[in-house]
């Protein structure tokens, strides 16, 4: 799926490349099916195949049921905090987002795995989902009061204005942030990650003396591999919770 | 000055993005461990909001350095 290691070692931006599997072309859109979407789509198999394995709804959870109830009521239980109930009914949107997200980043920490995360128009696209809905769902259900957003109350008629106008800007700018904040994540850590080997490489192969300092990059990678599984959990987590605070915007537009 | 010297500099100069992300995640993580240890036990319920404003600093100080690995490996 990726290339070899050789070449991984010299430029740690390799591992971002696209590589085309099967070509597909309708029009001039070029739809061929790439190792990104390949990943995408063992991303939600895998997920799939928790769910299923985890659906006989035995009273004595084994595994993997339990790791679904612990994250299903994980979720939930942020949901409903920043939401309130009526936030319940994008349970489904939130978990899916989650989950995806997870397992892509957490997929993507295989050795030789593509990250489909780390590009950022699949985080946008993620974003862009989310910002749909907020928009779309907010206006359906407050009509023109969904503008109240904009419009915060308790504060001074001279400088209303001003913060309406950084409302706007704020609200504008949480599709670019909410994905870049994914894709740099997953971008840097990744870099980090193969600069990291690379330089334990380059140094051994130099000799000498600093084939004996090569050490000090190759256990800083081990102690970095920890860190990223945690950074691919807790940017799942950011990004759901991010969701979910912007669906409350949709659901009580009025107060923040 | 020749363009590949200026992606370098760029590069330096991105990073120092980091030191005010730095500075965040100091405060967060030192405030909340001063709140924690004088009330112990509403600290398990800030512990989201901790995580929720690590990222978010966090992710400034990412940012910077995607800027400075852009300019080093894609441009």
């Amino acid at each position: 799926m990726n290339i070899g290691l050789p070449i991984v070692a010299k430029d740690p931006t390799a591992q971002f490349e696209l590589h085309k599997l099967a070509d597909l072309k309708i029009g001039n859109f070029d739809l061929s099916f790439t190792n990104s979407a390949l990943m995408m789509v063992v991303t939600v198999a895998c997920v799939a195949l928790w769910f299923i394995l985890s659906s006989k709804r035995a009273l004595i959870p084994g595994r993997a049921q339990s790791i679904l109830e612990i994250s299903y009521e994980f979720i939930a239980d942020m949901l409903k905090s920043s939401t309130g109930k009526e936030g319940m009914r994008f349970f489904p949107l939130v978990f899916t987002i989650f989950v995806f997200i997870l397992f892509a980043n957490m997929l993507g920490m295989i050795p030789y795995f593509f990250t489909s995360t780390s590009h950022i128009i699949v985080t946008f696209a993620l974003a862009m989902i989310v910002m749909v809905v907020v928009l779309g769902f907010g206006v359906w259900k407050n009509g023109l009061g969904f503008l109240k957003l904009f419009w915060p109350d308790g504060i001074p008629g001279s400088i209303k204005w001003f913060v309406a106008i950084l409302e706007v800007i704020s609200f504008l700018s949480r599709p670019i942030s909410l994905s870049v904040r994914l894709w740099a994540n997953m971008f840097a850590g990744h870099i980090l990650l193969k600069l990291f080997a690379g330089f334990a490489v380059s140094m051994f192969a130099a000799g000498g003396i600093t084939a004996v300092g090569s050490f000090v990059p190759f256990t800083l990678t081990f102690a970095l591999i920890p860190l990223e599984f945690l950074v691919a959990f807790v940017q799942a987590y950011v990004f759901a919770l991010l969701t979910s605070v912007y669906l409350s915007d949709a659901l009580h537009p009025g107060h923040h | 000055m020749e363009a590949e010297a200026a992606k370098y500099i760029g590069a330096g100069i991105a990073c120092l993005g980091m030191a005010g992300a730095g500075i965040g995640l100091g405060h967060i993580f030192g405030n909340y461990l001063a709140g924690a240890l004088r009330n112990p036990s509403a600290a398990q319920g800030q512990f989201s909001n901790l995580i929720f404003g690590f990222a978010v600093t966090e992710a400034l100080g990412i940012f910077s350095f995607a800027v400075a690995l852009i300019l080093m490996f894609v441009l």
